[in-house]
Formats: C-alpha cells, sequence, structure tokens
C-alpha cells in the first residue's frame, strides 16, 4: 500500500493540472467582466449569469446544428468506410497491406494548412463554400485516416479462432461480421467515434476559412467573442463552457464502451 | 445492452438534423424576394449594438436582412484578404480599420463610396469629420470606407488621487510634465502605478501610443524618401523616455499589459494617469464597469517637440468589390454610419454607447452632451487636430499617425514590439531592440525606394 502512495499523489497531482484549465474557464464564465480580467485573479465571486446572458443574445443555435451535423454525419460517414478499410488490412489483409496503411498516415503529414488553398479553390470553383456538407465531407476526409489505424488495431484484438468457428458453423461474412465480429470490437467502435467527433468538433482552421455566414461551427462562434476593445473573458469563457458541454455529454454517454475500448489495443 | 441508449441518441439526432439540414446546409441563396446581404465584422462592443438593432430598425424599414458574422480583427483580415483575392464574394459589408483603408483601396479590393454617398440625400457627406474622410480616402482622394466610430488618443488622470498629492494637470500637458507627475503619485504600497502605458507586443498595441511619442518627439519610422530612421537619435529618445516611464513608474506586468488590462487597471483605480484611447472614455464613465466613473479628467495627448500628438483611429464599413448586392450594401453603410441610427443607439442601448467620433453634428446633440460631458469636447478637437498626412516634424512617405499605411508595417511594427517588450521586460536594450528594427525597416524601405 505504501509503495503505491506516491503514484497515486502523482497522478492526482497530474489529473488536477489537466483539470485546472477546465475548471477555471467554468468558473470564469460566472464572473463579472472586470473580476474576469483582474490580476491576480480573484478566487471568491459572487457567480453571475451576465456572461451567459451575453451569449445567447448572440444567436448560438445555428451554429451549434451546423456543428453537430459536421460531427455527427462525418463521424458516421468515416465509420462506415473505416471499418471495412480496417477489415481488409487486418483480418483479411489485401496484397501489400503495410503500403496501403503507409499511404493512409502519410495524407495527414502533409500541414493542413498546405492544403487548403487547393482545397479553397476547388470548393470555391464548386460553389460549395460556406456549405455545411463541405464540412461533412472534409471532417471525413480528416478523420478517415486516424480511424482506420484505430479500428485496425482494434480488429487485431479479435482472435482469428473465434471468425474461423463462425465459418465452421457455417455463417457467411456478413452473419459472422455483424454477429462475431461488431460485438467485440464495439468498445473499439465507440472509442473511433468519440475521437473523430471531437476533431471534427473542435476543428477550426477549415471552418473559418470555408464557412461564412450560414455554414459557421461553433468554433467560428467562440472566437467572435475575442475583442480588442473591451473586456470579453467572462463571456468567452461561458460561450465556451456552453460548446464542450455537448462532447463532454458524448464522451459521458460511450463512458463504457471507450473504457473498454481505449484499453483494449494497449493490451497484447 | 448498454449499447441501445448510445445508439437511440445518436439516431435521434441524425434525424432532427437531417429534417433540419435545410436551414443550415444549403449552400445556395434562396432567399426568395427579400434581400439578404452578409456582414462580417469585428465583435467590439459597437458592433454588438449594431446587430442587435438591425432587425427591428434597418430590415423593417428596408425589406433587407443582414446576416452577421463575428471574427476577431487578425482572422477577419484574412478572411477579406481571401474573399476579395479570389474573387469569392462571400460578403457585401465588412468592418476594416483607418489602417487597411488605403491600403485596401489601392489594391482596388474596395467599392469607392463617394458616389454612392453623393446621390444619397440623406447621408450629409459634408458633416463627416475631415481628418476621418481623409484617412479612410485612397490615393484618388475618394472615400473608400464609411467611418462608423472615430478615435483619437488622450491622457486621463484619476482626479481624486492628483488631488490628495495637490497636483494639477494642465490642459496641454508635456510628457516631461507627466513623468513628473507619475514619479510623485507612483505609489507601490498601495498599488497605485504613475502612469499606466500599453507594453503588449502587436503594431496596433505597444506602437499605438508608442509611435505617437516617437513623433512628437521628432522621429518617425520612415523620411519621405523612404531612409528607414527606426534607430535614429529621436525615435530612440521617445523610446527610451516610453520604457523608462513604464519600467519605472508603470503598471506591473507591463510588458503584457494591451488596451484591454490598462483599462481594467485604470478603471479599478489602480493607475494615477493612462495615455490611451479616446474610447476609452466611455466605459471608465460607466459606473457598472468602472470604480473610477465621475472622478476622471481628461486632458491633451502630451507633447514634446510638436503641438499635438493624438493619433487617429477609425472603424469603418467597406463593400468588397465583389459583393453582388452592391446598392443594397450601401443601403446599410448608409444607415449604420448615418445621423439617424446615432440616435437610435442612443434611445435604445444608451447615449454612452453612441458611435462617436465621426460627425460634427453627434457633438451637438443635447443628450448625447448631457452624458459626455467630460469628455466630449476634447475628443472631437484631439479628431480635429490629428493629422495623418502629417503627424509629426518630417513629411511622411505615407498616410497613419501611430502606424505607416504600408501593408508591410503590420509585419515590421509587430516584429519591433515585440523587442520593445523586452526592453520592457528587461531583457533587452532599447538600443538592440531599434538597431534590430531598423534592419528590418530596411528590408521594407527596399521595396519603395526606387
Amino acid at each position: 500500500m505504501m509503495r503505491r502512495l506516491p503514484w497515486t499523489v502523482l497522478a492526482w497531482a497530474c489529473g488536477l493540472v489537466f483539470f485546472f484549465p477546465v475548471l477555471w474557464m467554468v468558473l470564469t464564465g460566472f464572473k463579472r467582466e472586470a473580476d474576469a480580467a483582474s490580476n491576480p485573479p480573484t478566487w471568491i465571486l459572487a457567480p453571475t449569469l451576465d456572461g451567459y446572458r451575453e451569449v445567447f443574445d448572440r444567436d448560438l443555435t445555428p451554429y451549434l446544428l451546423n456543428s453537430l451535423m459536421a460531427s455527427l454525419f462525418s463521424t458516421l460517414l468515416v465509420l462506415v468506410l473505416a471499418t471495412p478499410a480496417a477489415y481488409a488490412l487486418s483480418l483479411r489483409p489485401v496484397a501489400k497491406w503495410r503500403d496501403a496503411l503507409f499511404f493512409f498516415i502519410s495524407t495527414k503529414m502533409l500541414p493542413a494548412v498546405a492544403a487548403l488553398l487547393p482545397i479553397y479553390l476547388v470548393v470555391k470553383e464548386l460553389g460549395m463554400l460556406d456549405n455545411v456538407w463541405t464540412m461533412v465531407i472534409l471532417y471525413s476526409a480528416m478523420n478517415l485516416p486516424l480511424a482506420i489505424w484505430m479500428m485496425r488495431s482494434f480488429l487485431l484484438e479479435v482472435p482469428a479462432s473465434v471468425l474461423e468457428a463462425a465459418e465452421m458453423d457455417g455463417a457467411g461474412l456478413l452473419v459472422s461480421i455483424r454477429r462475431v465480429l461488431l460485438p467485440i470490437v464495439s468498445p473499439g467502435l465507440a472509442a473511433t467515434a468519440l475521437i473523430c467527433f471531437i476533431f471534427s468538433w473542435n476543428e477550426f482552421f477549415f471552418a473559418v476559412n470555408l464557412t461564412a455566414t450560414r455554414a459557421g461551427t461553433a468554433p467560428i462562434f467562440l472566437v467572435g467573442f475575442i475583442s480588442s476593445e473591451g473586456l470579453f473573458l467572462a463571456r468567452l469563457c461561458a460561450a465556451a463552457t456552453l460548446v464542450s458541454l455537448p462532447v463532454v455529454l458524448a464522451g459521458w454517454l460511450a463512458q463504457k464502451q471507450l473504457v473498454r475500448g481505449l484499453s483494449m489495443g494497449a493490451v497484447k | 445492452m448498454s449499447r441501445r441508449p448510445l445508439f437511440v441518441v445518436i439516431s435521434a439526432l441524425v434525424m432532427t438534423l437531417a429534417a433540419c439540414s435545410g436551414a443550415g446546409g444549403s449552400g445556395s441563396s434562396s432567399d426568395g424576394d427579400s434581400k439578404t446581404i452578409t456582414a462580417l465584422m469585428v465583435g467590439n462592443p459597437q458592433m454588438e449594438d449594431i446587430a442587435k438593432l438591425t432587425a427591428d430598425s434597418f430590415t423593417k424599414e428596408t425589406g433587407i436582412t443582414v446576416k452577421f458574422t463575428i471574427l476577431p480583427e487578425n482572422e477577419l483580415r484574412d478572411k477579406v484578404t481571401q474573399d476579395v483575392a479570389t474573387q469569392g464574394g462571400q460578403y457585401d459589408v465588412v468592418t476594416i480599420g483607418a489602417y487597411e483603408a488605403p491600403i485596401w483601396a489601392k489594391n482596388g479590393w474596395l467599392h469607392e463610396l463617394s458616389s454612392y454617398a453623393d446621390k444619397d440625400s440623406g447621408y450629409d457627406s459634408a458633416d463627416l469629420l475631415q481628418p476621418m474622410v481623409k484617412s479612410l480616402s485612397g490615393e484618388d482622394g475618394k472615400l473608400y470606407a464609411a467611418p462608423f466610430y472615430g478615435e483619437s488618443s488622450f491622457l486621463m488622470w484619476n482626479k481624486e488621487l492628483f488631488a490628495a498629492k495637490g497636483i494639477t494637470m494642465p490642459e496641454r500637458p508635456t510628457w516631461q510634465q507627466v513623468a513628473g507627475f507619475a514619479a510623485q503619485l507612483n505609489d507601490k504600497q498601495a498599488g497605485v502605478a504613475g502612469i499606466c502605458l500599453r507594453g503588449l507586443p502587436g503594431w496596433g498595441e505597444v506602437f499605438a501610443p508608442l509611435t505617437t511619442v516617437v513623433n512628437t518627439f521628432g522621429g518617425t519610422w520612415f523620411e519621405k524618401d523612404w531612409t528607414p530612421k527606426v534607430n535614429s537619435p529621436e525615435f530612440t529618445e521617445a523610446t527610451k523616455f516610453y520604457v523608462d516611464l513604464v519600467r519605472q513608474y508603470g503598471e506591473a506586468g507591463a510588458s503584457q499589459a494591451g488596451f484591454t488590462e490598462c483599462l481594467n487597471t485604470f478603471g479599478q483605480g489602480k493607475a494615477a494617469m493612462w495615455y490611451d484611447a479616446t474610447s476609452a472614455a466611455g466605459t471608465l464613465e460607466d459606473a457598472s464597469a468602472s470604480k473610477v466613473a465621475g472622478k476622471v479628467g481628461y486632458a491633451y495627448a502630451p507633447v514634446n517637440k510638436t503641438k499635438s500628438s493624438g493619433w487617429l483611429w477609425a472603424w469603418a464599413w467597406a463593400m468588397p468589390k465583389t459583393t453582388k448586392q452592391a446598392d443594397a450594401a450601401w443601403q446599410f453603410v448608409s444607415w449604420a454610419t448615418g445621423k439617424e441610427y446615432e440616435k437610435l443607439v442612443g434611445e435604445k442601448m444608451g447615449w454612452s454607447r453612441l458611435p462617436a467620433g465621426k460627425r460634427a453634428s453627434t457633438y451637438d446633440l443635447p443628450e448625447y452632451k448631457q452624458s459626455a460631458t467630460a469628455f466630449a469636447d476634447i475628443t472631437l478637437k484631439a479628431i480635429e487636430e490629428a493629422d495623418p498626412t502629417n503627424p509629426g516634424l518630417q513629411p511622411r512617405p505615407a498616410l497613419g499617425v501611430q502606424f505607416v499605411g504600408i501593408p508591410e508595417f503590420a509585419d515590421l511594427g509587430t516584429k519591433v514590439s515585440q523587442e520593445v517588450a523586452s526592453a520592457i521586460a528587461g531583457k533587452t536594450t532599447v538600443e538592440k531592440a531599434l538597431a534590430d528594427g531598423q534592419k528590418l525597416a530596411e528590408d521594407v524601405a527596399e521595396k519603395y525606394r526606387k
């Protein structure tokens, strides 16, 4: 027991350090602007909802809807595409599967900013600027390589003998995928989905460049509170708290699967 | 099964979203008969007010719906540049600063507004303050952005702290006097700084006040023939004076303090003086946001060798060349920068929130005069005295009081400001900072010296 104590303390310390900015954000959202900007910071505060009131004064709903659409549809699309791809790269590997795998991850090596101009021009020529579906397609493309790699490592965990046994019992490909494979990897699916959802939800760079007034996503709404004239920290934090709620909710819903999923690829 | 609730939630969401995808998803502007224009703006308080007032007033009168997007300054600059350069045409009106207006006009990115204003009988362009018009015009003398609100700079001082020491502030102080007051009023134990000055890196942060100090000390970034003068004795003397002043008697953490931080420090009564934008006064006199409301005195920007030294800045509405609805866009610009809108803000949002500093008639409004007694006259005079073509002791190659009106200045000013901030933090010397700055300025000058 005593030997584990330092580790426990360290783990708690790390946890608190990482949690602190989140706590600070939530607290600041309830401060008055003047208190939020004070230096040294004020800890004791009479909580106020002014920040939240100002956030709701600007119409948050369309931004949230756009973000939800972009994140949800892209995540679904990614899962639908990544799972069979991962299957063909793990359980039933295609020829040159190593090259294929490397190709997928290599698409992540180009910095996003280098791809921006060509993407912008193509999107503009197609008349798809400021359109949520553009963001769905982009986010799917961005997350696909990651999802394939994640799903592959989850699929590799499935013992070949289980699949063989299913085949012996006369299960076809579809049946063995649906009845055997999916139940085993569902934690992995949940983990992948959550990561993809979070990445699309938080994406700012493409959103700020490719959307304007109709398809702006939640991060675009957030930065609108940054002003060079006047105080803005409290309402920015209030908005940030609101915008992070859906992700927290998604994580909470997928909690059980996540814990299994995140440890799944790690245990050999 | 634990998977079921998740599945149900996701399917429900997908169905809801698919149902409302028409609202947020369609890229085509099928707005039917009624016109819609799109506006891109920075998130300053005056812009927030207009976003709140447009639907009930402008849209009701004209039938034109305005959709607003708010972005921080830098993102806005990138976006407009990108949109205009690629002929994207995503925005019909945008807010731009006095720095961009002449540059973008020269690039051919903006509609000229003079002809629209002349045709618009109710607009009264003669009422616009001349320095504002000058700083928002192109080389052809035509207006390229309509001023929304404008500002100069002045010295704000805490009357209570001055009275406690029996010091009187002259109407037109010199920088030497100000340094003397700062020394007397600096009170480390009470946590009160003698003076608050910006130290935050950025061409529009520390170099806004600092360049006006340089101007009045006889310095300049460039001479008329583009000879860079960043390490000249005058520029160095001014910068040293500024850095020493803020290091000795300035606010704590000065190298990280910008407009916002200073507003807070002075507003909490933690500084005896503050030299900054005239637009700060509105917030300082608002008792719900400041502890010094009613206790602030206002004096002209301190000088050394020039007669006046205030800066000149405006936020203005411009129409990108790529807009497909120029007429509707002008209707909005005309409304937003017209006399009636000022009255509307006064009545609906409060007279202290008026987007002032652009029209002479604003300062005749009795309600505004009453709410801004302490600072209205001095603000108007400070703006009128500022000359963007000739702000110092020597002729200049480009427009601008506290900046040089060329595209390269944002980068140059920001790089040099980082070193000046280091000097304020005590990590480098002013001489070293300006010697490096001179090299950068020489690279810029190369382009223009032919």
